[in-house]
């Protein structure tokens, strides 16, 4: 799979990922996590080699990497790790890093999750249509025909009664969990 | 025996007749759902890769809700995602006293205390251990003798935490499926992933999984699953594998209440089946031609 353009990283980021390394120190490099990963063979480097290049320090290569985002955590790697090393946490870690750097190649990825945690922000639950369509607008300027490769999908769950279609930006409802957000924003700012 | 109820923001929506199925067989077997009052998401996929201590907020809510509402009962759950997600924040909490702090800092915001109290249970476990095939048997009306069914039980109802099955060779939906009169497919896909989220965002790996799943499959006549993110991967992309790897793998998939719900005799509303994306003919036909 091709590489994807550099990402350049700041110096928070660092302190970041010197936790995740924390996570790996153990590691043996025995490639038990390569073998096991059921997306290794879309991966541009493998989960090992990630590991290793964590413990190098190499930020960029890292973040240039799609390997964090390929993992569907399925915890094999987590559970087989003769270290039992917290595996799919440490790749969780990473997405979170390029969520919260905005990252640009990996904005598919990261706007998808974005999007979703706003709609249950405002109403406690997720409402499809919103997120969906929230999606869509915040990856238009990067992907403007993406509601075409989801539209047969929707018209399919609307005629399995899946889909509840009420107006996509809905006000803020009861259930919201805006003052939840909203002290967790506060606590891990704090640090 | 009763059980608080979580189900999650798919069993609402795309994965309706897992719910409605659910729900049928549960009352079958004698069993009182309580569904939780006022639940929210419990953040999914999403919370994880945004904010961990936010994905540990979200399930404490429910769990703190879950507490206040019953000391006793535990909490049934159909989404493996949901129950991963819940699952991880009671054992999380329990050897990090750190974090329940932080939780209940967080949780206070919303006038609730989390005590870390409520068992977190998975629909399958209580299906396959608190209920059994036994009781399973003796509902059963009708004879699938001639079906073969390929158990499918996905990631996160396995691993990371090996609860109720083998995390690499799981076999708790087996003596279920015999309960009905079928036989089960013997193959090793099981316990496989099949691409989670991939789907939405990075299409072809997520094909490429299921595609694999689906082709170990031939020979069933349908696949179970357990978990409404299986159930939409192996169902809704059929077509779409058939374009790009030029095999008709079409295949019947069923959620495991809705398995059992058939062969107890309920009717399409009670089964829920017409909001499945992918039933076969031949699959329909059986049906039809069931003996009695
Ligand atoms: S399985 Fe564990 S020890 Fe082996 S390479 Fe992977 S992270 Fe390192
Ligand atoms: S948890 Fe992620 S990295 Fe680990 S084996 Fe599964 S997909 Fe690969």
């Amino acid at each position: 799979m091709n590489r994807l353009q550099p990402v350049r990283i700041d110096h928070t980021v660092s302190d970041t990922l010197a936790e995740i390394k924390d996570k790996v120190c153990a590691c043996i490099q025995c490639g038990t996590c390569t073998g096991s990963c059921p997306n290794a063979f879309a991966m541009d480097i493998t989960p090992r080699h990630l590991w290793r290049m964590l413990l190098m320090g190499q930020k960029d290569e890292i973040f240039t990497s799609r390997t964090f985002v390929l993992c569907s955590s399925c915890y094999y790697c987590t559970l087989r790790c003769p270290r039992g090393l917290p595996l799919t946490e440490a790749m969780s870690d990473l997405k979170q890093i390029a969520a919260k750097e905005d990252m640009i190649p990996h904005r598919p990825s990261t706007r998808f999750y974005k999007c979703f945690m706003d709609s249950v922000r405002r109403h406690g639950r997720v409402r499809e249509a919103e997120f969906i369509s929230t999606y869509f607008l915040s990856m238009s300027a990067t992907d403007p025909l993406l509601p075409l490769k989801y539209a047969s999908m929707g018209i399919r769950l609307l005629q399995k009664r899946k889909l509840a279609l009420k107006n996509p930006l809905q006000k803020m409802s009861e259930r919201s969990l805006d003052v939840v957000f909203k002290k967790v924003e506060e606590m891990e700012n704090q640090i | 025996m009763n059980y608080l109820y979580y189900p999650g923001c798919s069993l609402e929506g795309t994965a309706r007749e897992y719910n409605i199925s659910t729900r049928s067989f549960m009352k079958a077997a004698g069993i009182k759902l309580t569904e939780l009052e006022e639940w929210t998401c419990c953040g999914a996929s999403a919370a994880a890769s945004v904010s961990p201590l936010l994905s540990s907020a979200l399930p404490a809510i429910n769990l703190a809700v879950a507490e206040s509402m019953s000391q006793t009962e535990n909490l049934l759950i159909p989404c493996s995602a949901c129950y991963l997600n819940l699952k991880n924040v009671e054992e999380k909490a329990r050897k990090e006293p750190g974090l329940l702090k932080r939780i209940n800092k967080v949780l206070a915001e919303k006038n609730l205390n989390f005590k870390n109290r409520t068992k977190v249970r998975h629909l399958l476990d209580v299906m396959a251990h608190d209920i059994g095939a036994e009781k399973v048997k003796n509902l059963i009306k009708k004879d699938f003798s001639h079906l073969t069914i390929a158990p499918y039980y996905g990631c996160q109802c396995l691993r990371p935490y090996p609860v109720f099955d083998d995390p690499e060779e799981p076999v708790s939906m087996e003596p279920l499926i015999k309960a009905t009169g079928a036989l089960v497919h013997s193959w090793n896909m099981g316990g496989k992933c099949c691409g989670a989220s991939h789907m939405n965002t990075k299409i072809d790996v997520g094909l490429e999984l299921v595609y694999g799943i689906l082709k170990a499959a031939r020979g069933a006549d349908a696949i179970v699953t357990v978990c409404p993110m299986c159930q939409m991967n192996l169902e809704a992309y059929q077509d779409k594998i058939e374009l790009k790897y030029k095999e008709n793998l079409n295949m019947t998939i069923l959620y495991l209440p809705q398995l059992l719900c058939l062969a107890m005799g309920m009717s399409e509303d009670e089964s829920g089946i017409e909001s499945n994306m992918a039933v076969t003919k031949t699959f329909k036909e059986k049906m039809k031609k069931l003996p009695k």
